[in-house]
């Protein structure tokens, strides 16, 4: 392998890798915050990708009708739930959450639809349609069986996965999509093109990882969503809401799965089923990265993708084997060294 | 007469196990109001079922309002607030951001900082630390940041499992002298103590648990001059 094929390589990597970071960031936002390993935010990065390449062919995207059959069943629930506890007064407030926001987002998308709106815009509907769809997840799935063991969790998370895998088939079809390219220019370093697009997935993973570093170390609404993740007895005596702090995180997750799914579109083909390859090489990284550290699952991820570069040198067809199996010895090294933390931390 | 606490016929179960039965106390306004009792009576299971941590029978009131079916945080906002017997700070945020974390519940932003500066005016030590992590303070410190981030949620009832639990006795002396200066800023306490004596001292009214039941109350002076209390929990002097 020559310096300018390994070169060629590295920053595909990177570029794959930067992808992987962002899901696999909120993904261990998620975790830290509501203990659920959330599989499908790989399915929501191509979900994403799939209600762009709709909505870049002036057609309304699944998602629209996708979320409104969420909104109504997480509502039902909820207001099941809540007058069995004899809680109406909180009923308009339900409504507003689980059926109004979603409700009005999906309407604009749906609308906007067939106007063919600019590029901008058209990314911005893209992400305004799926971000409602996890938060709904965790009051459908989650909600009831917020207190069990995070096995059962990270269990009920693949079923999910499966299940939609199959809605997105229900909804999207089951052609392949390629969106437009977000930018056409490139750039020369060391002799090695490194495309616009790659620069921008660059960009875009470090400015949404700074964004979040800046929220969680300088908001209220940040440092809360630490404390619970700290300590949710300590945070529910401080009257903060584990099942809000949830909420927040389900979305900050899914509008970064929805902007690594924007940034992966016009480089790789996406399909209904294509989120599990993308969610589960996130979740390597974050598990690599230890589960509970931002820059330990993004160098993770970043590491996963350069490993899949390298390996699809050596073999396209067997790269996702190669870069699954060299996981293993890794992860098992990281399993001991995570039980050892875990008995540092008893006190 | 409007208490700012009330429990009628409390009853706390773990499954099948009842840990506090039929327990009926109030808690005026102002008053210093202890709970002792030997360990494993069921003082923290009581004080847990009063925040709303766990679930009881019978009625509680907090400044009237039933509270059947209120959740923890709603407590919190109404103004109640629990200094648990584990402390449950966030232990790898720090000292400052845990007192921050307080006055989550507030609705008065504006003065959060200055509630902080008197935080610290305090408990000068938190001060020295208010950069830390919690989780690497000494017993003592961590029991004052304990104290200092419930006193940011501004509350009108105070609930303090045990707050001398472990803690050197120059650090308990300590503990008590702020707790006793609490009275001044009109907050309504509920302490619950194994150390019967200097919990008595500060307390107006003291009640006696044993084996989840309330054996005896009464004005923490008398209690303190009751002949069968001294020899079971106030070392027989
Ligand atoms: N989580 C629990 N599950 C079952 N039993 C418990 C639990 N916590 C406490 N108990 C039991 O309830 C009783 C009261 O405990 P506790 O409220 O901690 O007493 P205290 O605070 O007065 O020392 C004890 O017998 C204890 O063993
Ligand atoms: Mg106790």
């Amino acid at each position: 392998m020559s310096f300018d094929i390994a070169a060629i390589l590295a920053v595909d990597g990177v570029s794959n890798g930067a992808i992987y970071a962002l899901v696999a960031i909120g993904t261990v936002l998620l975790f830290s915050v509501t203990r659920v390993m959330f599989v499908p935010f790989g399915d929501l990065a191509a979900f994403t990708a799939l209600t762009l390449a709709a909505l870049d062919g002036g057609k309304r995207p699944g998602t629209v009708a996708l979320v409104a059959i969420l909104a109504a069943l997480a509502f039902s629930m909820e207001a099941f739930a809540l007058l069995r506890a004899g809680r109406r007064r909180d009923l308009p407030k339900a409504a507003l959450y689980y059926l109004l926001v979603p409700g009005v987002l999906a309407a604009i998308v749906g609308v906007a639809a067939p106007l063919h709106p600019p590029l901008p815009v058209r990314l911005l509907l893209a992400l305004m349609a799926v971000t409602p769809i996890a938060p709904l997840l965790d009051r459908i799935v989650f909600r009831p069986v917020a207190d069990a063991p995070v096995l059962l969790l990270l269990i009920i998370a693949v079923a999910l996965h499966f299940a939609l895998v199959g809605l997105g088939l229900l909804f999207f079809g089951p052609e392949g999509v390629r969106t437009e390219p977000l930018t056409s220019g490139s750039l020369e370093i060391f002799g090695t093109t490194i495309s616009g697009q790659t620069v921008l997935i660059v960009v875009a993973a470090l400015a949404l990882s700074g964004l979040l570093y800046v929220c969680f170390d300088y908001t209220l609404v940040g440092k809360a969503l630490r404390a619970v993740s700290s300590n949710r007895t300590g945070a529910r005596l401080m009257g903060i809401r584990p099942a809000r702090a949830g909420a927040i995180a389900y979305i900050l997750g899914s509008v970064l799965a929805g902007v690594s799914g924007i940034l992966i579109a016009p480089v790789n083909t996406i399909f209904y089923d294509s989120g599990f390859l993308i969610g589960l090489k996130a979740f390597v990284g974050a598990i690599i990265g230890g589960l509970y550290s931002y820059p330990g699952a993004a160098l993770g991820a970043l590491f996963v993708g350069l490993l899949e570069s390298f390996a699809s040198f050596e073999s396209s067809s067997l790269k996702d084997v190669i870069v699954f199996s060299l996981l293993v010895p890794i992860l098992m090294w990281r399993s001991i060294a995570s039980l050892h933390l875990e008995e540092d931390d008893e006190e | 007469m409007n208490a700012m606490l009330s429990l009628e016929n409390v009853s706390v179960s773990y499954g099948h196990i009842e840990a506090v039965r039929d327990v009926s106390l109030s808690v005026a306004p102002g008053q210093i109001v202890t709970i002792i009792g030997p360990n494993g009576a069921g003082k923290t299971t009581l004080m847990m079922a009063a925040m709303g941590l766990l679930p009881s029978s019978g009625t509680m009131r907090f400044e009237g309002v039933d509270l059947e079916g209120v959740e923890v945080e709603r407590r919190v906002e109404m103004g109640m607030c629990l200094v648990p017997e584990r402390r449950e700070l966030f232990h790898d945020m720090s000292v400052g951001d845990n007192l921050l974390l307080g006055a989550f519940s507030r609705r008065d932003r504006g003065s959060v900082q200055d509630d902080i500066e008197d935080v610290f005016q305090r408990f000068p030590r938190l001060r020295e630390r208010r950069r830390q992590a919690a989780g690497t303070l000494s017993g003592g410190e961590r029991q004052m940041l304990a104290l200092g981030r419930a006193l940011m949620a501004k509350p009108r009832l105070l609930i303090l499992d045990e707050p001398s639990l472990g803690l050197a006795p120059l650090i308990v002396r300590e503990i008590f002298r702020i707790i006793a200066s609490l009275r001044s800023l009109g907050i309504s306490i509920l302490l619950v103590e194994q150390n019967a004596r200097a919990a008595l001292e500060t307390a107006d009214i003291g009640y006696v648990l044993e084996t989840g039941q309330i054996s005896q109350s009464g004005a923490s002076a008398d209690l303190a001059d009751d002949p069968g209390l001294i020899a079971a929990y106030l070392g027989g002097r």
